[in-house]
C-alpha cells in the first residue's frame, strides 16, 4: 500500500483550525454555562444570608423563637416563632391531607384506569399544577374561604369542636384551615404525578405474581406496590411538602396575616413566606429589611434541606430503576 | 361470573376482601375525581366571573384615573408581563439549552448528576427568596451596570423570573437532548464532522421541537409566577412602559393587588386579569405538552 510508505508522523493533521476552536469554544460555553448555572444556587444563599448578617447579629438565634413582629418597638423588633410553626402547621396539614389523595390518585392512574383515561386524566390533573398561585389565591379568597366559613368548618367544627384545633369561631373567613386546603390543592400535581411514575416503575412480574397467588388489585397494591417504592413514595410527598414550605402568594391571600397565631385551624394565622409577601412594600428601615431577608434564610435553609434530603431518594429510585432493567 | 350449578358467590372472608377491595378502588377514583373536580371549578370560577369584563377597553387602555369611572384596562400589565418574561426567555433560554448540551453531549455521567441534582435544588428554592436575592442583588445595592440597581426594573424582574426558568428549560431540554439517537451523531462523526458541527447542525434541529415546548412550558410558568417580582418590580406607573430599566406592571401582580383591595370594582378587574392569564397559561401548557408528546413519539420511534 501507498499508506505504508509514510512514515508516521508526517501524515497531514485532517481535522481544521475551524474545527478544533469550535469544539474548544463549544465545550467551554457549555461548561461555563453549567458553572454558572450552579454558582446561582450558592450565589442565592450567600446573597441571602449576607443581607441577613445585621438582623442575625443583633436578633441573634432569638429570633427563631421570640415571637413578635413590630416595626415601632425599640426602633423595630421581630421573631419568627409564629411564623414558622405556622409555615410547619400549614405545610404540614397540606401533606397530611395531599399525600393519601396524591397516592390514590397515582394509583388509580397508573393501576386502575383504562390505558385510554391514563393520558387525558394525567394531563388534567397536572394542568392543576399550571394554575398559577396567584389564581388559586384569588379564587381561595372569593370562593374557598365563604364556602370554608359557611360549611366546611361549622360542619367540622359540630363533630371534632371539643378538639381545641378545631375550636374558635368556625365562621371566620381568613383562616389557617383554608390555607391549608389551599396548600393542598397546589400539591397534588406534584406528588401524585411522582407517585404515577413510581407505581408504573414497578416490575409487572412482581404484581402478576401477586395477582396470581390470588390477591385482589387491593391487596397487590397494599402487599407489593407501595412497600416497593416505599422511599420512593415518602420522597414525593416531601417534595409536595417543600413547594408547601415556599408557596407565598396563595397564602398570604388566605391565611389573615396575623400573629400570634390563634390556636384553632379557624382562626388567622401567618407564615413566613406568607409574611415576605406581605411585608415587601412597607419594609422601609434597614433592621426591618434586615429582619425579612433573616426570614428568608430560615426558609431557605429549611426548604434546602427539605428537598434536597427528597430528591437524594427519588434520585435513588431512578438509579436503581434504570440500574435494574 | 355468573353463579350457575355451583355458587362462584364469594362468602365470609373472601367476600370481605373483595368488599375492601371495591372500597379502596372507588377510593382511588374518587381522589382522581376530585383532583379534576377542584380544577374545574377554578376554571369555571375565574371564567364566569372574570369574562364579564373583557372587552377591547380591558386590553387596550390603562387604569382608569376617574374614581366614578371604572377601573379601565390592564395594558400596562399586559405589556409589561411580555417585557418581563421577554427579559427572562432571553436569560433562560441560552443558559438552559448550553447547560443541557453540556450534560448530555460533554460531561462525565458523575457530573451530568450533579449538575442535574443542583438545578433541581435552585428549582426546589421558594419563589418568594428568589425575589429576595435579586432584590439584595440589584434592588438593595447599587449595580454600576445599564442604569439597573437601587430601584426595582424590568430587568431585575425579569431576571429573577430568568432563575425561575433556568432549571425547567434545562430539565426539558436533557430530556430531549437524551432522546436524539445515538446513530444520528455516529453517523455524523463517521462522515468526519466535528462535534460542534454535529451539536450544531444534528442534535439541536433534531430536539428543535423539544427545546420549544420545554421553553413553552417554562414560560407558562414564568408569566404566572407573581412572589418573584414582589421585592424586585411591584412599584410602578400605571402606564404602557417598554423601559427594561424601568419598574414595570404585570398581570399576576395587577391580579394579587387588585385581590388585597377593598373596591369590589377591582375585584371584578382582578377576576378579568386571572381570567386571562389562566387562559394564557391553561392554553400554552396544554399544546406544548401535546407538542412534546409528538415530538417524543417521533424521536422514540427513530431510535
Amino acid at each position: 500500500m501507498e499508506a505504508a510508505s509514510i512514515p508516521p508522523g508526517s501524515l497531514p493533521r485532517t481535522r481544521h483550525v475551524g474545527d478544533r476552536v469550535g469544539d474548544g469554544l463549544l465545550y467551554g460555553l457549555t461548561a461555563l454555562a453549567s458553572i454558572v448555572g450552579i454558582l446561582v444556587v450558592f450565589a442565592i444563599v450567600w446573597r441571602v444570608a449576607d443581607g441577613a448578617w445585621p438582623a442575625i447579629k443583633f436578633f441573634k438565634f432569638g429570633f427563631v423563637y421570640r415571637n413578635v413582629w413590630n416595626v415601632n418597638l425599640n426602633g423595630g423588633s421581630f421573631g419568627a416563632r409564629d411564623l414558622i410553626i405556622g409555615t410547619v402547621v400549614t405545610s404540614f396539614g397540606a401533606m397530611l391531607l395531599s399525600g393519601p389523595i396524591s397516592i390514590a390518585i397515582g394509583l388509580f392512574l397508573s393501576e386502575l384506569a383504562p390505558p385510554a383515561v391514563r393520558a387525558p386524566v394525567g394531563t388534567l390533573i397536572d394542568m392543576l399544577a399550571a394554575v398559577p398561585s396567584v389564581v388559586i389565591g384569588l379564587w381561595g379568597i372569593y370562593v374557598l374561604a365563604p364556602f370554608d366559613a359557611d360549611h366546611l368548618a361549622p360542619g367540622i367544627h359540630a363533630v371534632l369542636g371539643w378538639i381545641p384545633i378545631f375550636g374558635g369561631d368556625p365562621h371566620t373567613e381568613s383562616t389557617v384551615f383554608t390555607a391549608i386546603i389551599v396548600l393542598t390543592i397546589m400539591t397534588i400535581p406534584i406528588t401524585s404525578s411522582i407517585c404515577r411514575e413510581l407505581f408504573i416503575g414497578v416490575p409487572s412480574e412482581l404484581e402478576e405474581g401477586a395477582i396470581g397467588l390470588g390477591a385482589t388489585r387491593w391487596e397487590m397494591v397494599k402487599t407489593v406496590v407501595v412497600p416497593s417504592v416505599r422511599g420512593g413514595v415518602v420522597a414525593a410527598i416531601i417534595l409536595g411538602l417543600g413547594r408547601a414550605l415556599g408557596e407565598a402568594i396563595a397564602v398570604t391571600q388566605v391565611i389573615g396575616n396575623f400573629i400570634p397565631m390563634s390556636r384553632s385551624l379557624f382562626g388567622s394565622g401567618d407564615t413566613m413566606a406568607s409574611r415576605l409577601a406581605n411585608q415587601y412594600q412597607g419594609a422601609s428601615t434597614d433592621r426591618q429589611i434586615a429582619a425579612l431577608i433573616y426570614l428568608a434564610l430560615v426558609l431557605l435553609v429549611i426548604t434546602f434541606i427539605t428537598n434536597y434530603a427528597a430528591q437524594r431518594v427519588v434520585k435513588r429510585f431512578e438509579l436503581q430503576r434504570t440500574g435494574g432493567v | 361470573m355468573e353463579p350457575r350449578a355451583i355458587t362462584l358467590k364469594a362468602t365470609g372472608r373472601g367476600r370481605r376482601r373483595l368488599l375492601v377491595n371495591r372500597v379502596a378502588e372507588s377510593t382511588a377514583v374518587l381522589a382522581a375525581v376530585l383532583a379534576i373536580a377542584v380544577l374545574a371549578v377554578v376554571i369555571w370560577s375565574v371564567g364566569s366571573r372574570g369574562v364579564g369584563a373583557i372587552n377591547p377597553d380591558f386590553f387596550l387602555k390603562g387604569p382608569s384615573s376617574d374614581f366614578f369611572g371604572g377601573t379601565g384596562g390592564i395594558a400596562p400589565a399586559l405589556a409589561g408581563s411580555l417585557l418581563l418574561v421577554g427579559v427572562a426567555t432571553l436569560i433562560a433560554l441560552p443558559m438552559g439549552v448550553l447547560t443541557a448540551i453540556f450534560v448530555s453531549e460533554f460531561a462525565p455521567v458523575s457530573i451530568g448528576q450533579q449538575i442535574r441534582l443542583w438545578l433541581d435544588v435552585l428549582n426546589g428554592f421558594p419563589s418568594i427568596v428568589i425575589g429576595i436575592f435579586v432584590f439584595t442583588l440589584a434592588v438593595k445595592t447599587k449595580v454600576p451596570l445599564l442604569g439597573i440597581g437601587h430601584h426595582q426594573s424590568a430587568v431585575a424582574g425579569g431576571f429573577a423570573l430568568a432563575v425561575i426558568m433556568l432549571p425547567l428549560v434545562a430539565r426539558s431540554t436533557m430530556e430531549v437532548l437524551r432522546l436524539v439517537p445515538n446513530n444520528l451523531r455516529e453517523a455524523s462523526y463517521a462522515l468526519g464532522v466535528s462535534k460542534w458541527q454535529t451539536v450544531m447542525r444534528v442534535v439541536l434541529p433534531t430536539s428543535f421541537g423539544g427545546i420549544l415546548t420545554g421553553t413553552t412550558l417554562a414560560v407558562a410558568r414564568a408569566a404566572g409566577e407573581t412572589a418573584p417580582l414582589l421585592f424586585t418590580c411591584a412599584i410602578a406607573g400605571q402606564i404602557v412602559d417598554w423601559n427594561p430599566t424601568h419598574s414595570v406592571q404585570s398581570i399576576p401582580l395587577t391580579i394579587y393587588l387588585d385581590s388585597e383591595s377593598a373596591d369590589p370594582a377591582l375585584h371584578q378587574q382582578a377576576w378579568a386579569a386571572a381570567f386571562v392569564l389562566i387562559l394564557f397559561v391553561l392554553v400554552t401548557s396544554l399544546t406544548a405538552r401535546l407538542m412534546l408528546e409528538r415530538s417524543r413519539r417521533k424521536l422514540g420511534l427513530q431510535r
